[in-house]
């Protein structure tokens, strides 16, 4: 068994581990980091749950290497929760009801974020294709849906009014 | 499932690619983006002895335009492939393409080499190249190898690139002011895997098609080009008869095995379906362009 040496800013923090060629990011967060936030489900890319910023871009935590990660800077929810970046996002989803079991919701989060990010003002339609690849075992994909479109709403209004969230 | 055991490494360079491959054999696999090679590895579909890493290899990465053909380095993302200008004009089929792969997250880390040399039968990339008769460029120990896109795929998961040989670049000769490329596929959600999808690539105009490339995925072992579809379209213009001739003469091309969405008559039909509303697009896309230079 081989491992590697890595250093990775984690959420703003710079943390050097050793760790197994075959570990893969969410394991690394969750068991050597203690990062509960991204959840484990499938592990074979298909279900969104450990959806992690990797560099700035979203990704699928199952379907990339810690050991490849030397260098490279990680978000993860606790890291953009606890910055307060998202406030306006899970204040929605909870007024919208849209964590109901709450397994799914940090992929989501994290994956709401990104659209938000780029798309100021997605459709209902831009919406559900962006979260199409986060699995809601609970089927709540309505509420997601209003939950990220009234954040939408909210920040294109405050950014008219002229004052940012 | 977690992935078995195995040797990391990670290629800096071309160079050390390969000599990193000489020294860990045949039994050793390159790991781009990793999308489709860790999530077979997690379920040990597939168990390896070393994976080397090549995707911060930097002279794999990036899009450049000279002479009229498109080069790609084959660890290009497909968000990269999906913003780039260079791909939108001179490629489109690609550009329309790339948000029909996966979702977002996926996007981001895999690779355009990558989903080539995966080779699977049900992606949009090896369909498009072999539509758009791209060059695949091989790197061994011996030296570059060129390739032709249609006889690249070999069959489920299988391409003829040989064990110490890395998909370097894809070169495309870029689109001609006559020409008109799409893509239709199929799927039960967004970013499945399609049941049943067409890359179409056809020049000409009003009066005549003068070129007509239509390539199938999802239906067959490998990329299936409809040839003798394509042949009844040249050198007549096209309209709604020849769409409906075309697709019924590209049923009698393929042999879909069935699968978990439908058996071989399912995907049969649904083949004839993609492919009359891929033309279609065409129709209107050409239309459009039509109406845009006479204005």
């Amino acid at each position: 068994m081989t491992t590697h040496s890595i250093t990775v800013t984690v959420n703003g923090e710079s943390v050097r581990r050793a760790v197994q060629a075959r570990l893969h990011l969410i394991d690394f967060l969750r068991g050597d980091l203690g990062l509960m936030g991204s959840h484990v489900a499938c592990e074979h890319g298909v279900c969104g749950a450990c959806t992690v910023r990797v560099d700035g871009a979203i990704v699928r935590g199952c379907l990339v290497l810690a050991a490849s990660l030397d260098g490279a800077s990680v978000e993860t929810i606790e890291g953009v929760s606890d910055r307060g970046e998202i406030r306006d996002l899970q204040d929605a989803f909870i007024a919208r009801n849209a964590a109901q079991c709450g397994f799914c919701t940090p992929g989501m989060l994290m994956c709401a974020a990104d659209l938000l990010g780029s798309n100021a003002q997605p459709t209902r339609a831009e919406i559900r294709e962006h979260i199409s690849g986060n699995y809601c075992r609970c089927t709540g994909y309505q509420a997601i849906v209003d939950a990220i479109e009234t954040t939408a709403l909210k920040r294109v209004s405050s950014d008219a009014g002229g004052a940012k969230p | 499932m977690k992935a078995p055991d195995f040797i990391y490494c990670r290629a800096e360079s071309l160079a050390d690619a390969l000599r990193l491959k000489a020294e860990h054999g045949d039994q050793a696999r390159w790991l781009a983006g990793g999308q489709s090679l860790l999530a077979a590895l997690a379920f040990r579909l597939s168990e390896p002895t070393a994976l080397i890493d090549i995707s911060r290899i930097d002279a794999l990465r990036g899009i450049t335009f000279d002479a009229g053909v498109v080069r790609i380095g084959a660890g290009t993302t497909h968000t990269a492939l999906g913003v780039s200008d260079i791909i939108r004009r001179h490629v489109p089929l690609l550009a329309e393409a790339v948000p029909l792969i996966a979702h977002a997250a996926i996007r981001n880390r895999g690779t355009i080499g990558g989903s080539l040399a995966f080779a699977d039968p049900a992606a949009e990339l090896p369909a498009c190249c072999v539509a758009l008769e791209a060059t695949l460029i091989a790197v061994g120990p011996k030296g570059e190898r060129r390739i032709a896109a249609n006889a690249f795929f070999e069959g489920v998961y299988a391409t003829a690139l040989r064990d110490d040989e890395l998909l370097t670049w894809i070169e495309i000769v870029a689109a001609q002011a006559d020409e008109q490329q799409t893509l239709v596929e199929l799927t039960r959600r967004s970013g499945d895997y399609a049941m049943a999808g067409v890359a179409a690539v056809l020049r000409g105009d009003a009066a005549e098609i003068t070129h007509a490339r239509l390539v199938f995925f999802a239906l067959g072992d490998r990329p299936v080009a409809a040839a003798k579809a394509a042949a009844l379209l040249v050198g007549k213009p096209l309209d709604e008869a020849q769409v409906a001739l075309a697709a019924t003469a590209s049923a009698q091309e393929i042999d879909p095995a069935g699968d978990l969405n439908g058996g071989p008559e399912m995907k049969t039909h649904l083949a004839q379906v993609v492919l009359s509303r891929a033309l279609r697009q065409i129709m209107t896309q050409a239309k459009a362009k039509a109406e845009r230079t006479a204005a």
